[in-house]
């Protein structure tokens, strides 16, 4: 079936329109001159200049990158550890119960995660800031790595680790040359994934975070609570733009890498 | 040496901020409140040696529990949010099906692009997304101008902080949850079984209830659980369009912990919470486990 039949096209011109049109609605009244939100008074960007200004909100973005660039990092090298270990390291003492708890933060509500967390820290005397959302947000992103990672462990042919060990590689170097160029867009994409998660969470951030040191997303659910402000839509409207901007350079950048390796493939395939 | 230290470390970091955590809850959850620093009793005194140890765990009782299952405010908000997360589900289903199979049925160069416009939203700030509908359902907001405008409606619907704003956040929220699992399930589906059934003498509908319904199943019930389970903990859908009429048990341990400060409750409120989870994660676990047997 080349066409679309009329259904299939209402169904998903009514589906995208459902999922853009909020966003749209949000972004355009970015740009309304005046205070009332929904209300159009003519083009303006005064608010974006306002955001600007405010010193509280760039503190809290500052924060929040710096929380979201050092958690997806730690979560991504724990996190391929962890589907390493999963996929490829055999037997061990207290697997099963390594494997659920690497599953388990994926379905876990988020004010458990939070609480629990808040509770330890507590518990431990370490005082709330920086550090402690930097640990909540590797916690449960390193779960998220280590799907995406394993999954493409899982598929790999492991036939060429062995073969880079009978060549004298050490398993170490074996891991470093062959493994890790094979699986580096999956260890890749964990990274954003994690990046994004910790830059997205209210909930856990808000439990494990204390007043020397609060995100974005903290700052715009206690101001928007208030209800719709014309500072929050162009601060929303920049955050889309950043993302959309990077999903698209990264899909084309895979798209890039899969098309090359075709080739490759191809020629590998020829030269047999 | 280097494989003990592979495992050890992130199973080490697992067990420290995972296990123990919940452990902590859970010893929380069996403790008294208190007007002290920390605001519950009794903390764990080693000082005092075994005796300290006997007294600690003399103390916890089950108090907590009884006084969830006495007060009615923590079951209504239990059964509130299964409730919403089932309608929720339902609807997110209905949107979500007829959204995936045009998606598998569009032209195969589309698809990529159809697949990254329903992954764009996923990427982008949960909670701007949510915020967005503020602005939609007011009182004077997009949707009643609209309809004031078209003159469907004379006075204004009342939608923001009413459970039908949170049913539409949800849906909206989570849509890519339920359309990417369909989608792949409906995309390997081979299209000559639906032309043989129609051969046989089957009608095109005959031929979706019987043929493609039951062959994207597995689809069906993964999107189903990906929804319903972060949905029944859900705390930012509520607290923003659901107003103070929508009870929901995320939102009700927020507030005990944030605003009554009352950790053991929230604990139990965790705990409880949990327990009621369980049932949905084990029987989704399953199915993700028969769908890889079935697939190798």
């Amino acid at each position: 079936m080349s066409r679309l039949s009329w259904f299939n096209t209402v169904s998903l011109t009514l589906g995208f329109a459902f999922l853009y049109i909020p966003m749209i609605i949000l972004i355009i009244f970015s740009f309304n001159e005046s205070k009332l939100v929904t209300v159009w008074a003519g083009f303006s960007t005064k608010w974006y200049g306002e955001l600007v200004q405010n010193e509280a909100f760039l503190k809290a973005a500052w924060v929040t990158l710096r929380v979201a660039v050092l958690s997806s990092t730690l979560a991504t090298v724990l996190g391929t550890a962890a589907a390493y270990v999963l996929v490829r390291g055999g037997r061990f003492f207290g697997r099963t119960l390594f494997s659920g708890m690497i599953y388990a933060p994926l379905v876990m509500p988020e004010v458990i995660t939070g609480l629990s967390l808040l509770l330890l820290f507590i518990g431990i005397g370490l005082d709330r800031g920086i550090l402690t959302i930097v640990l909540a947000h590797t916690t449960f992103s390193m779960c998220f790595v280590s799907v995406v990672v394993s999954s493409r462990l899982v598929t790999f042919d492991q036939s060429l680790e062995e073969a880079a060990l009978d060549l004298g590689c050490s398993s170490a170097q074996a891991f470093r040359l062959v493994t890790l160029p094979i699986i580096a867009p999956a260890v890749i994409s964990g990274w954003l994934l994690a990046f994004t998660l910790s830059l997205d969470d209210l909930v856990i951030a808000s439990f494990t975070s204390g007043p020397s040191a609060t995100t974005l997303p903290i700052k715009i659910f206690s101001a928007v609570r208030l209800g719709v402000s014309p500072e929050i839509n162009a601060l929303s409207t920049i955050m889309i733009a950043v993302v959309t901007v990077g999903v698209i350079t990264a899909s084309l950048v895979t798209k890039r890498a899969m098309v090359r390796q075709r080739q490759d493939e191809m020629a590998a395939a020829r030269a047999e | 040496m280097r494989r003990v230290l592979l495992i050890a470390i992130p199973y080490v970091w697992l067990l420290a901020l995972f296990m123990v955590p919940f452990f902590i809850v859970l010893k929380i959850s069996l403790s008294d409140s208190a007007l002290a620093i920390p605001p519950y009793l009794p903390t764990l005194d080693l000082s005092e040696g075994w005796a300290g140890i006997r007294n600690f765990f003399s103390q916890l009782d089950l108090e907590n529990f009884v006084w969830l299952a006495e007060d009615d405010l923590y079951w209504k908000a239990y059964l509130s949010s299964v409730k919403i997360a089932v309608i929720s589900t339902v609807l997110t289903l209905l949107v979500g099906y007829p959204f995936a199979y045009g998606m598998a049925r569009a032209p195969e160069e589309w698809r990529p692009t159809l697949m990254m416009l329903v992954i764009l939203p996923f990427w982008t700030s949960f909670l701007i997304r949510v915020y967005a509908w503020m602005g939609i359902l007011s009182e004077g907001g997009y949707l009643n101008q609209l309809l004031l405008w078209t003159g469907i409606i004379s006075t204004p619907l009342t939608i923001l902080n009413t459970p039908t704003a949170v049913y539409i956040g949800i849906v909206y929220t989570y849509l890519p949850f339920m359309i990417l699992p369909i989608y792949s399930a409906l995309e390997r589906l081979d299209g000559s079984l639906i032309e043989a059934a129609e051969d046989l003498g089957c009608s095109r509908l005959q031929a979706f209830w019987l043929v493609t319904i039951p062959l994207s199943r597995p689809g069906i019930i993964a999107g189903c659980f990906l929804v319903m389970i972060p949905v029944i903990g859900e705390f930012v859908i509520p607290s923003l369009l659901g107003g103070s009429g929508t009870l929901m048990i995320g939102k009700v341990l927020w507030e005990e912990f944030f605003s009554n400060r009352d950790w053991p409750v929230a604990s139990a409120v965790a705990i409880v919470l949990l327990l009621i989870l369980i049932v949905p994660i084990v029987l989704f676990q399953r199915n993700q486990q028969k769908q890889t047997e079935a697939e190798q």
